[in-house]
């Protein structure tokens, strides 16, 4: 197998890795880097689970080879908070119960992350814009938008 | 296999790196529908030439009286574009239909165009603007209308073996017109299109001057709805009017049954409640009074 360099920043800092152009930026994060907060759901843009940050946008991780990510700045679920210091959307998604089983927790604070990123007050309409291409099968979506109204409103009073 | 994966910063350079591959090679913009074409064994090229890297390719401009899209356009940039909501909106409305954000922040117009998919959004809108796409080789540029880029379900005429498409052009949309985009889904994202309706129209002291309605998936690629067209071109507008043109793209279009996107009798009933909605939205835009 022919192996290609790649670099690129993740979670703030370069790294240079050896790597199987056949890859997805999932398989790298998960595989070689054992990054696993992000989640492989369908592994074909549909479920949102995989969702990280690409140049300040969500993108699904599934769909980008990893080549692509060349020269580029990468933010994914690890890089936004760790257990002693949770990202307001990690706590907001704790307070709010918008947690059920998990698993597509970490690509919806990905892509909500995006948004307050850009947007410090954002609509209903602009957060349902955001998570629509993250399915979850528990919460039923209303505590997810709460939770992302509560860490909008934390993070302007920061 | 992929044994390589190339990042040219030129249109020059992409079309070397094709010529150097002879076919083995394909090109690459968001991924959406290739990464997934290669997942499932579709395409298997030996190389990807990346054509994100390519500056001009991000640009929308206006030049005189067109808009030009650069050929790495993406769904969200054309979505947001002030120029584009202002001056071609059912192109605008089209690109926040697809996929998800996701989908969108990555995938281009241009993308959708080349997979050639019945009812691509941005296509459909891109039909109905009259859009034309530039196509370049190592021998040179040409232009092509995109509604004469299909060649059946799927497949396209640029020749992704060693022609690059370089950005997509359309003429501005003036103050007497409008444009409008419908669509029917079984959720609001990642749905598949079970129909899609693109309208832009032109008015000239109350009546139509011409008009252009585009629908899809009723055959193998966005099909004109050249009777209702032709009902509206030279008519006084009129809720009766419109009623007519919707009622005859419903006598038109052959959609199949089909159990992803609905019966056909199903979505030909829908089919002409989209038309006569799309026309009454664009007509409004234009400043006519309904
Ligand atoms: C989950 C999901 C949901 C989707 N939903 C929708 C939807 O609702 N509506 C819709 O219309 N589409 C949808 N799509 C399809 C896809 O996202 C779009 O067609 C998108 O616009 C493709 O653009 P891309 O840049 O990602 O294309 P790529 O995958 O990069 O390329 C597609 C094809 O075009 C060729 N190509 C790309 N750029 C050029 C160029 N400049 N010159 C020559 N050839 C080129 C490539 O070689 C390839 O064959 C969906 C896809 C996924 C995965
Ligand atoms: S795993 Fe990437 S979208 Fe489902
Ligand atoms: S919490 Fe289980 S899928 Fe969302």
């Amino acid at each position: 197998m022919s192996k290609l360099k790649v670099a690129f920043q993740l979670n703030d800092k370069d790294v240079a890795l050896s790597v199987d152009p056949n890859d997805t930026l999932l398989d790298v994060l998960r595989g070689q880097l054992n990054l696993t907060g992000t989640k492989k759901g369908c592994g074909k843009g549909e479920c949102g689970a995989c969702t990280v940050i690409l140049d300040g946008e969500a993108v699904n991780a599934c769909l980008i080879p990893i080549m692509k990510v060349m020269g580029r700045s990468v933010q994914t679920i690890e890089g936004i908070g760790d257990e002693k210091n949770l990202h307001p959307l990690q706590e907001a998604f704790i307070d709010k119960g918008a947690i059920q089983c998990g698993y597509c927790t970490p690509g919806m604070i990905m892509s909500s992350k995006a948004l307050l990123d850009k947007t410090k007050s954002p609509t209903q309409s602009e957060i349902r814009e955001a998570i629509a291409g993250n399915i979850c099968r528990c919460t039923g979506y209303v505590k997810i938008e709460e939770a992302v109204q509560a860490a909008a409103e934390k993070m302007r009073d920061s | 296999m992929l044994k390589d994966y190339l990042l040219p910063a030129s249109v020059d350079e992409a079309l070397q790196n094709l010529q150097a591959y002879s076919g083995k090679a394909a090109i690459i913009a968001g991924g959406t529908d290739i990464m997934v074409n290669m997942a499932e064994g579709k395409v298997s090229p030996e190389a990807l030439i990346d054509i994100s890297r390519i500056g001009e390719f991000k640009q929308i401009e206006e030049e005189g009286e067109f808009i030009k899209l650069g050929a790495g356009v993406t769904h969200t940039q054309a979505a947001r574009s002030p120029l584009i909501r202002e001056k071609a909106l059912v192109l605008a409305q089209a690109c926040r239909e697809v996929g998800s954000l996701q989908i969108r922040n990555v995938g281009t117009l241009v993308g959708n165009v080349v997979s050639a998919q019945p009812a691509a959004d941005a296509a459909v809108a891109l039909v109905a603007l009259e859009a034309i796409a530039e196509i370049a080789d190592l021998q040179g540029k040409r232009e092509e209308p995109v509604e004469e880029l299909y060649a059946g379900i799927g497949a396209c005429k640029v020749d992704c073996r060693s022609q690059l498409v370089t950005a997509l052009r359309f003429k501005a949309l003036s103050p007497n017109q409008g444009s409008a985009f419908k669509r029917l889904a079984k959720r609001k994202a990642l749905a598949l299109p079970m129909l899609n309706v693109a309208v832009v129209l032109s008015l000239k002291e109350g009546a139509f001057e011409w008009v252009r309605i585009v629908m899809a998936p009723v055959g193998p690629g966005p099909v004109r709805a050249t009777a209702s067209e032709n009902i509206l071109a030279g008519a006084s507008v009129s809720p009766e009017i419109i009623e007519k043109a919707a009622a005859a793209a419903r006598e038109q279009a052959a959609p199949r049954d089909s159990a992803l996107r609905g019966s056909a009798a199903y979505r030909r009933d829908v089919l002409k409640v989209l038309v006569r909605r799309a026309l009454q939205d664009a007509v409004s835009q234009a400043g006519g009074s309904l």
